[in-house]
């Protein structure tokens, strides 16, 4: 509530509350009317179809961490056995949507507009749809908010309205809170599985809405419908009536109202403060879907195993909408839809304002999913050629977060990452409402995209060269120690010896005069040599210590080095192992297994002849 | 078979630049008809010739620039800012006046820099002003309207005028001008009202005895009215269509209007009124058409509100105090500069971060 | 006279704005990150060496005294365009005496082929392998600069640099990339 205090002063925020209690609606800036097409899939009921053959269950989906696989190939799971267990921060498990054995754990095109493989589990259905035991909880009042939040956690559930944000995380947020919203808008063009689920499954929305009531302790519930769906919002009347705490808010229809941000401004006149979450402001929001899920998850004790898919598009003969278990290949959507395909097509997850094109079919229902749009081939205009921007502004005009698409667009083409921050590209939601009114067909909110990306890598790369940098550093230090330590070493050792020399000489000049002083010294000259001829050996070996040192400390000098510097490395380091404190010490002659000795030698010798084998070709 | 792979938005309003152009010149057609009926067939003379130049222009620009030529002359910029240029310049100008200001419009105003939506002036503005500097003569002899003078010039006279600067009779536009001053019969050039009005206060007549012209019979000067009424209603048009925002053009008739008042309250019998300065000259004209250039005027609406009110302000201090009788170009240039400076200080809060408080 | 007084004044008025400037050089001094530290900070760190400086830092310091700015391939040409920036320089393409540009990679090492030889672990530049004497020895990939020096040192040729694999996570929006599968789909009309 902080921020609240920062946008409305005490008297404001009292004026505030009482004009949304009378329903009071504000506006938003900007949003379009793009034609609604949902009169294509909202006819008929939602279907229900045999399960599918093959699932393909990716290990994560929804924004987080993905859970430790707890199966094995070859297993046999029933209906809503969880797969995964979650991750230690905000992971959700994915549940066997049917029954069935496990396949295969592995790589799997993902639902995603990049189709990069990502670890997905493959489930082959048995037919039989056979349950785990399931834990209906009868009265869900007998237990605390942190209890059901852990429930709906272990239900997987996850934002069902497109984001996938993991429900149990946005329940735990503390903060004072004075509504809980309830997002029926569905304003994006085509999708109709809200419109469906609230027209059919109202009662079940309500209990879900109780629930989530229940654990976040908020008293009052806007339950928000687009004007365009008279048919939900009578259902949902229906529902709430004699309910005083629910109140069903109908907006008009335009496109993004249905925007977490947007939809909040809409009816509370409030806004999120940038980087910041709805609970700053008292509210909290769901998707009506996810309403039903926590419903079905506490009251019914079935984990998230489905969801409403809308399948709609001149392209499909039996548009519609479906309960469409998590992991059903798009494929076996479109086929039960009557999926008539042409070349070149587009397949669309999601909508057409944000939905993207799907590269290949062979991709999973997730958690996030709401509709596969397969339009005709004129059914949707495709883009054109990208013309030059007149800086007409329209973008701006539609702009629902009161951004300067044209402006960003400069910057992006610049590479200006500073001053896309500086123009706050982050508060873009990535509608396409700019997009779609630009008279140029620029493709905006891709250049947007790829900027976000290009920063968020920057900043990725940035924090791994401070790391580095700090290793770096400490490496060197450290090497620095341990070559004070080993001159300190040698000293001392150097000391000793010239200490027993002094008194080995000592003693040799006593017994020297006792063998006789007339006598030419010969006898004695060979002892010196030997003296002398180890002194060097010693100084040889320090020395040949040191430029290993120097060596170790100086590694890049290797990576420019011409065959004979490398000669001289390898020799260094032998001299290195040759130091008796040294940890790389491998010490040839200690080393009892002989075998052992001779394919290490086997394996460098192959190494040296590939080596120079690769040098001779060059 | 194979995906098609795009970005989102999928679909889109399917109103591309070409499109808004043309319709923008659909609304031009009412305004240009009211010359053409007013002051003869020079207008359509004047239009061809500068259509002509700007494709010429633009194409040679385009290969020059080793930019496909074809779909970036199908955005039809070029024919509006050649369009807006020739109904600026006086119907029976020399036909290489007009040949040079589109010339220049194009090449050196939008193609240098940088073409489509990267001119900081508006193009035809910029070659109204270097006609008006360069040839004061030629840009400052206007056609009278038909009321005054019962007939237009014939076609072929008009283009005999053009080509060759005199009419088959030997007459040039100055000595018509003459003639026209002298007698007040016959007259196929004359100053427009507003150079009138100028020229009478600066010899020390009042404004209501320099009203007393028969060019001033109906509310803003014969002709002139209708055209501005015209373009008024090819503006609205626009609005209509939604090809223009009511920002720029409320903005600038309201702002010359209000300072219009003032000055009638101030000094009556040296200023001229509301009617004048709004239904003279080409106040329509740039109201709707001109100052609505998107690529040289502010981006943002309230940055819109600002720019349109500072043309007003300049068209009007310009016509009052200024050395010339219309001021629609310099105005529309001056303020172009200031479009960066306006763009900056009127950015839109975004959605989320601090701003005033709401109510 | 006048000559006089004229000099007068310029040396009186040029000894009070040198006093002025000398006094807002000490009260308005902005304390800034010296130069090389902040060369530094624009560098990969990856410490491969392949500029001819033992580690980032060494050619920080060369760069701010005018050693050339394109000699740091890891860093690409975005880093000699920051460079250029910061220097006042003019952005050079990348030097190839010193390497191309190249994907991000991260050391492997094919784990049943190590001996144990902690050569790879001297060489390493940030410490990112880990490893005993006659132990196999593996990478911290997230810890891997890709800086190459590990490969040279191995006598038995167990490291390969290997392309970092990308997560949907981190995709750039690169839609040309995107492999478009062609599905066997039988084709109704």
């Amino acid at each position: 509530m902080s921020s609240l205090v920062h946008q409305f002063s005490h008297e404001d925020l009292l004026r505030n509350r009482d004009d949304i209690a009378a329903g009071k609606l504000w506006q938003f800036p900007g949003g379009i009317h793009p034609p609604q097409r949902k009169e294509l899939a909202n006819k008929t009921a939602i279907r229900r179809l045999p399960p599918p053959p093959r699932l393909l269950i990716p290990f994560k989906q929804h924004i987080g961490q993905p859970g430790t696989v707890l199966v094995q190939e070859g297993d046999h799971v029933l209906k809503g056995q969880p797969l995964t267990a979650p991750g230690p921060n905000s992971g959700l498990p994915v549940h066997a949507p049917t029954s069935g054995r496990i396949k295969r754990i592995g790589e799997h095109p993902s639902a995603h507009p990049s189709a990069l493989p990502v670890s997905t589990i493959e489930l082959l259905s048995d037919g039989e749809d056979e349950w785990t035991e399931k834990h209906p909880i009868a009265d869900y009042t007998a237990l605390s908010s942190s209890e059901l939040i852990a429930l709906i956690a272990e239900a997987g559930i996850a934002g069902l309205g497109g984001a996938a944000f993991p429900t149990a995380q946005k329940l735990a947020a503390d903060g004072q809170l004075d509504y809980l919203i309830i997002n029926g808008v569905e304003c994006e063009p085509y999708i109709v599985s809200d419109d469906r689920l609230m027209r059919e499954h109202a009662a079940g929305i309500v209990r879900g809405i109780r629930i989530l009531q229940h654990i976040s302790g908020v008293k009052n519930v806007l339950i928000a419908i687009e004007d365009n769906k008279p048919e939900a919002i009578r259902a949902m009347q229906d529902a709430c009536s004699g309910t005083e705490s629910l109140a069903v808010r109908i907006v008009p229809t335009r496109y993004p109202s249905g925007g977490e941000r947007q939809l909040i401004q809409l009816l509370t006149g409030r806004e999120v403060p940038a980087n910041g979450l709805p609970k700053d402001v008292g509210l909290l929001m769901q998707n009506v879907g996810t309403a039903y899920a926590v419903y079905r998850a506490i009251i019914l004790g079935e984990p998230l195993l489905e969801r409403v898919i809308t399948l709609t598009g001149e392209a499909l003969q039996q548009p519609g909408t479906v309960w469409a278990m998590l992991g059903t290949p798009v494929d076996t959507l479109l086929k039960q839809a009557g999926y008539v395909p042409y070349p070149n097509a587009r397949v669309i997850m999601g909508g057409p304002m944000m939905g993207f094109t799907l590269p290949t079919l062979d991709v999973p229902i997730v958690k996030g999913s709401n509709c596969i749009l397969a339009p005709a081939k004129r059914e949707l205009p495709a883009s054109t050629t990208e013309m030059a921007c007149i800086r007409c502004g329209a973008c701006a005009d539609v702009c629902p977060a009161s951004l300067l698409p044209q402006q960003l667009y400069w910057l992006a083409r610049d590479h200006d990452h500073d001053g896309l921050r500086e123009h706050h590209l982050a508060d873009c939601i990535e509608c396409g409402a700019c997009a779609y009114v630009c008279p140029s067909e620029i493709p905006l909110v891709h250049y947007y995209r790829q900027a976000k990306a290009d920063m968020r890598e920057q900043y990725i790369e940035k924090q791994k060269a401070e790391i580095a940098k700090e290793r770096f550093e400490a490496r060197k230090a450290r090497l620095e120690r341990e070559k004070q330590e080993r001159l300190e070493r040698h000293e001392r050792a150097a000391e000793a010896r010239k200490r027993a020399l002094a008194e080995r000489e000592a003693k040799a000049a006593e017994t020297a005069p006792a063998s006789g002083t007339e006598t030419t010294g010969e006898p004695s000259k060979p002892a010196n040599d030997r003296v002398a001829a180890a002194i060097a050996r010693a100084k040889a070996k320090k020395a040949e210590q040191q430029k290993a040192a120097q060596a170790t400390e100086n590694p890049e000098g290797q990576a420019n080095a011409k065959p004979e510097a490398q000669t001289e490395s390898s020799n260094s380091a032998e001299a290195l192992k040759a130091s008796p404190d040294d940890v790389s010490q491998t010490a040839p002659g200690s080393d009892p297994e002989n075998d052992k000795k001779a394919r290490i030698a086997a394996a460098v010798a192959r190494a040296k002849a590939k080596k120079a084998a690769q040098q001779g070709s060059d | 078979m194979s995906f098609y792979i795009a970005s989102s938005p999928h679909t889109r309003q399917r109103r591309t630049t070409a499109r808004l152009m043309q319709l923008v010149i659909v609304a031009l057609i009412p305004g240009i008809l009211a010359q053409w009926y007013f002051f003869g067939w020079g207008v359509l003379l004047q239009l061809l010739l500068a259509i002509t130049t700007a494709y010429v222009a633009e194409s040679l620009c385009l290969h020059a620039r080793e930019r496909s030529s074809l779909s970036a002359l199908r955005d039809n910029t070029a024919l509006v800012t050649a369009m807006l240029l020739a109904v600026s310049i006086p119907p029976l100008a020399p036909w290489w006046v007009i040949v040079i200001g589109v010339a220049f419009s194009i090449i050196v105003v939008k193609h240098l820099y940088g073409g489509v939506g990267q001119n900081l002036f508006n193009p035809a503005m910029a070659g109204y002003v270097v006609l008006l500097i360069s040839f004061p003569l030629q840009m400052s002899s206007w056609v009278a309207p038909v009321e005054l003078t019962g007939q237009h010039l014939s076609l072929f006279e008009s283009i005999h005028l053009m080509l060759f600067q005199y009419t088959s009779e030997g007459y040039s536009v100055e000595q018509m001008r003459m003639v026209a001053s002298g007698t007040g019969l016959d007259a196929v050039a004359m100053a427009t009202p507003l150079d009138h009005i100028r020229t009478d206060l600066s010899q020390g007549l009042t404004l209501s005895e320099s009203l007393q012209a028969p060019l001033f019979s109906g509310l803003a000067g014969l002709g002139w009215q209708w055209v501005n009424l015209a373009y008024l209603l090819g503006g609205l048009f626009l609005l209509q269509q939604r090809v223009i925002q009511w920002h720029i053009p409320a903005a600038l008739l309201a702002s010359l209007a209000l300072l219009a008042a003032l000055g009638t309250l101030l000094a009556p019998d040296q200023l001229p009124g509301i009617d004048i300065h709004l239904f003279s000259g080409g106040t329509m004209l740039a109201a709707f058409f001109i100052a609505t250039d998107p690529v040289s005027a502010a981006t943002s609406n309230r940055g819109r509100l600002v720019y349109a009110a500072l043309i007003g302000l300049i068209i009007y201090l310009i016509r009052s105090f200024g050395g010339y009788p219309d001021a629609i170009a310099f105005a529309v240039l001056l303020a172009n500069m200031c479009v960066p400076i306006i763009d900056k200080y009127t950015r839109p809060t975004t959605y989320g971060h601090p701003r005033r408080k709401l109510q | 006279m006048s000559m006089v007084a004229g000099i007068i004044a310029l040396a009186v008025l040029a000894l009070a704005f040198g006093l002025l400037l000398g006094f807002a050089a000490v009260r308005f001094r902005v304390e800034k990150d010296p130069i090389v530290e902040q060369i530094d900070s624009l560098l990969p760190q990856t410490q491969c060496g392949q500029c001819g400086y033992p580690g980032c830092r060494p050619y920080a310091e060369a760069i701010a005294n005018g050693d050339d700015i394109n000699k740091c391939p890891p860093g690409g040409q975005s880093t000699i365009e920051q460079l250029a920036d910061l220097m006042g320089r003019e952005a050079k393409p990348l030097d190839d005496a010193h390497g191309v540009e190249d994907v991000k990679k991260v050391a492997y090492i094919r784990e049943d082929e190590c001996i144990g030889c902690t050569k790879c672990i001297q060489a390493c530049p940030v410490d990112a392998i880990l490893g005993a004497t006659k132990q196999m020895h593996t990478v911290i990939a997230d810890e891997c600069t890709g800086c190459d020096l590990c490969v040279e040192p191995c006598p038995v040729d167990c490291i390969d640099m290997i392309e970092l694999q990308q997560g949907p996570e981190r995709w750039k929006w690169d839609l040309e990339q995107i492999p478009v599968t062609q599905l066997a789909t039988e084709v109704k009309s």
